[in-house]
């Protein structure tokens, strides 16, 4: 316990670092923004922005990251509430109370409770996150390749049972991921694989960025475009310090619901399919069900907005986690984030904690400071968030758009890899339409490489016999994973049925 | 096109396309099965992997047929008209910028497509439009070129020579 305190104290002191404080800064800013653009989420501006951050060393840029993700959960509130569409997937529960408080000409009420349920919700999750994260990493530095890889199938097995998409397109989704990861020269054997039409270009494989940055960026905005039709209608919002005096004593109110969905928000943002978006909507529930008027909710009540902006703050922090202590990304933006530690020569999993303590408890020490540091930005700038939600999509759009072809550009230095990236982005966005999931593709590609690897070590070890993963004896960690893994595959086929007989008994 | 129609074919290429990734390994000569003495070999993985992306399409075909998805039942067009065009139009763009870029370089092609964009897509006005493109370039050279020291591509040598006397020009009296 001295330990962990120890630890996070030299974590704390390293992000007030004068270059990590300014990550911290200009990672909230940017994360407030991206989050209030509708139709851009954290996801979209770590993919976008990771190319940047090479320009300082790994622990600020992993900061820099980590605060974007964290700004963006409270930019999303924003545009939830002043234009009714959510700023980021994340923020949608945020609209069903936040939009009807808004109409009231209660928007300002609505943003301060946003904000600061934002706050509760991540310092309660970091605060677990402090206290989870090394007993975890401590397991998991025991584990072999069969419990890497049986922790990799639970993780997509997630995707299937809790995703709540098409179940054959988000397997296809996730075996193609798992397929473009093998383009290139082969680990073990070294030969050439999947070099598609002779292209020595793909000698060198399909980056994870490439992928990402042509689904979140380019398809996202294509998307954006055609959902919105480039414009956007949106009310005014100004905040004094008057009405947030005033609004401070009314978070008694929505306390209780708050911490609940704080609680819940961190626990369900670990899951790899779950993540934010659901964690909202599950609190929102959960604040309903228990709410002594749920009949208000829906009309403008504020636990109604407390509650979803809570949980996704906290899922962010969450999802974190398993990424940190496992290697096993948490949701689509943590697997980039993860992608950029191998690019930045970092292992994620486990022995990052022994190996790298700077980089693991700098980045939990600035989640405390970003979490003070954004709700201040926030509440402050209220009024000039909103004023940017005002920037037409015909000026953001190009802007997007060649960041994108430039951070990839910069990242592979290959014009190949530019176009690779806009194919898949038109790709992405077509299928995408078709409602194929396109997160667990992005998921799959980064864990391709880890997860071949750890299947054949663990097939070499055994001679070829599968049942090593299932061995009660040598892998019961691994045996357990699986039979979790097995149980997610088969809930929606169990859930369908029982739909059935309900409606059978029904007519 | 209906959504319907779009189904169809999406998971028709699909299954081509997966059939197509088994070929490959299948004339790469890659070895799908137990190597003895060598562990899984190296087509195991995209084979069999594909093999489900092909299986998994084929389901979707099925229920197509059967029309148990929501996108088989949907005859709405699959890109709204009003809208098709606005998309259409910024992907056509983007990929006109990204063509250009071997001919006349990054700055000139971006500052090309961001002007083509606000102005004509956007309808904003000269002095806007301007301002953000000298912007963009300016912020991208300076974040790239500079802070990051990335040679972003300057196209054919006689936009190159330009570029070439502006990073002297920086070498000379900034480094």
């Amino acid at each position: 316990m001295f330990e962990i305190a120890d630890l996070l104290a030299a974590g704390l002191l390293q992000s007030f670092e004068p270059l990590n404080l300014a990550m911290i800064l200009a990672g909230c800013m940017a994360g407030l923004f991206i989050g209030a653009m509708p139709g851009l989420g954290s996801v979209n501006g770590v993919a976008i922005l990771l190319p940047v951050t090479f320009l300082v060393p790994p622990t600020a840029a992993i900061i820099f990251l980590a605060a974007l993700y964290y700004g963006a959960m409270y930019g999303g509130a924003i545009s939830s509430i002043t234009l009714g569409i959510p700023g980021a997937s994340t923020a949608v529960a945020t609209v069903f109370d936040g939009r009807p408080m808004a109409q009231k000409g209660k928007a300002n009420q609505a943003m301060m409770a946003a904000a600061i349920a934002s706050f509760i919700g991540g310092t309660i999750s970091i605060i677990l996150f402090t206290l989870f994260a090394p007993p975890l990493a401590e397991v998991a530095l025991k584990f072999g390749p069969q419990e890497e890889f049986a922790l990799m199938i639970l993780a997509f097995a997630t995707f299937i049972g809790l995703g709540g998409d098409d179940i054959p397109k988000t397997i296809f989704s996730i075996l193609l991921g798992l397929v473009m990861a093998a383009v290139g020269f082969d680990i073990i054997s070294g030969k050439p694989r999947l070099i598609f039409f002779d292209m020595v270009e793909f000698q060198r494989g399909i980056g994870f960025l490439v992928l990402a940055i042509g689904i979140y960026g380019i398809g996202e905005m294509l998307w954006t475009l055609e959902q919105t039709g480039g414009k956007v209608k949106f009310d005014r919002v100004s905040a004094t310090w008057a009405e947030l005096k005033k609004h401070l004593g009314e978070i008694k109110k929505y306390l209780p619901t708050t911490s609940l969905s704080s609680v819940l928000g961190f626990f369900v943002g670990t899951l790899p399919a779950a993540g934010a978006t659901p964690a909202s909507l599950m609190a929102y529930g959960l604040a309903k069900t228990f709410s002594k008027d749920p009949d208000s909710f829906g009309k403008g009540n504020i636990s109604g907005v407390a509650a979803p902006e809570a949980a996704n703050n906290a899922a962010s922090t969450g999802s974190m986690l398993p990424m940190i202590t496992l290697g096993i990304p948490g949701s689509p933006t943590t697997a980039i984030l993860l992608g950029g530690m191998i690019i930045w020569g970092l292992r994620p999993g486990p022995l990052l904690f022994a190996n790298n303590p700077d980089f693991v408890w700098g980045l939990i020490g600035s989640m405390y400071v970003a979490n003070f540091v954004t709700v201040a930005l926030n509440l402050a700038l209220i009024p000039l968030f909103v004023r940017v939600l005002a920037m037409p999509f015909t000026i953001l759009t190009p802007i997007i758009f060649i960041l994108c072809f430039v951070g990839v550009f910069a990242t592979t230095d290959r014009m190949f890899d530019v176009w690779l990236m806009l194919a898949l982005g038109l790709g992405g966005y077509l299928l995408r339409k078709l409602n194929y999931p396109v997160a667990p593709a992005v998921l799959a590609i980064v864990l391709g490489p880890l997860a071949e690897r750890s299947m054949r070590q663990s097939l070499i070890g055994s001679q070829g016999d599968v049942t090593t993963f299932i061995s009660i004896s040598e892998h019961p960690i691994s045996l357990g994973c699986i039979v979790i893994a097995v149980a997610l595959m088969l809930y929606p086929v169990w859930s369908n049925y029982r739909r059935k007989i309900a409606n059978k008994t029904a007519f | 096109m209906s959504t319907r129609t779009a189904e169809l074919l999406a998971s028709i290429a699909l299954i081509v396309f997966s059939l197509g990734l088994m070929w490959t390994v299948h004339t790469d000569g890659l070895k799908i099965g137990w190597v003895p003495e060598r562990g899984p070999g190296s087509g195991v993985w995209p084979f069999w992997l594909s093999l489900g992306m092909a299986l998994t399409s084929l389901w979707t075909l099925v229920r197509w047929f059967r029309r148990t998805t929501p996108e088989s039942r949907n005859e709405a067009p699959y890109i709204e008209s009003d809208r098709f065009g606005l998309v259409a139009i910024s992907f056509i763009a983007l990929t006109a910028m990204i063509f250009l870029v071997a001919i006349v370089g990054t700055y000139i092609s971006i500052a090309l497509f961001l002007g083509f964009y606000m102005r004509f897509v956007g309808k904003h006005s000269w002095p806007m439009t301007s301002a953000t493109v000298f912007g963009a370039v300016i912020f991208i050279y300076f974040l790239f070129e500079w802070q990051l020291s990335k040679y972003l591509p300057k196209g054919l040598p006689m936009f190159e020579d330009g570029f070439l006397w502006l990073d002297n020009f920086r070498w000379e009296y900034f480094m």
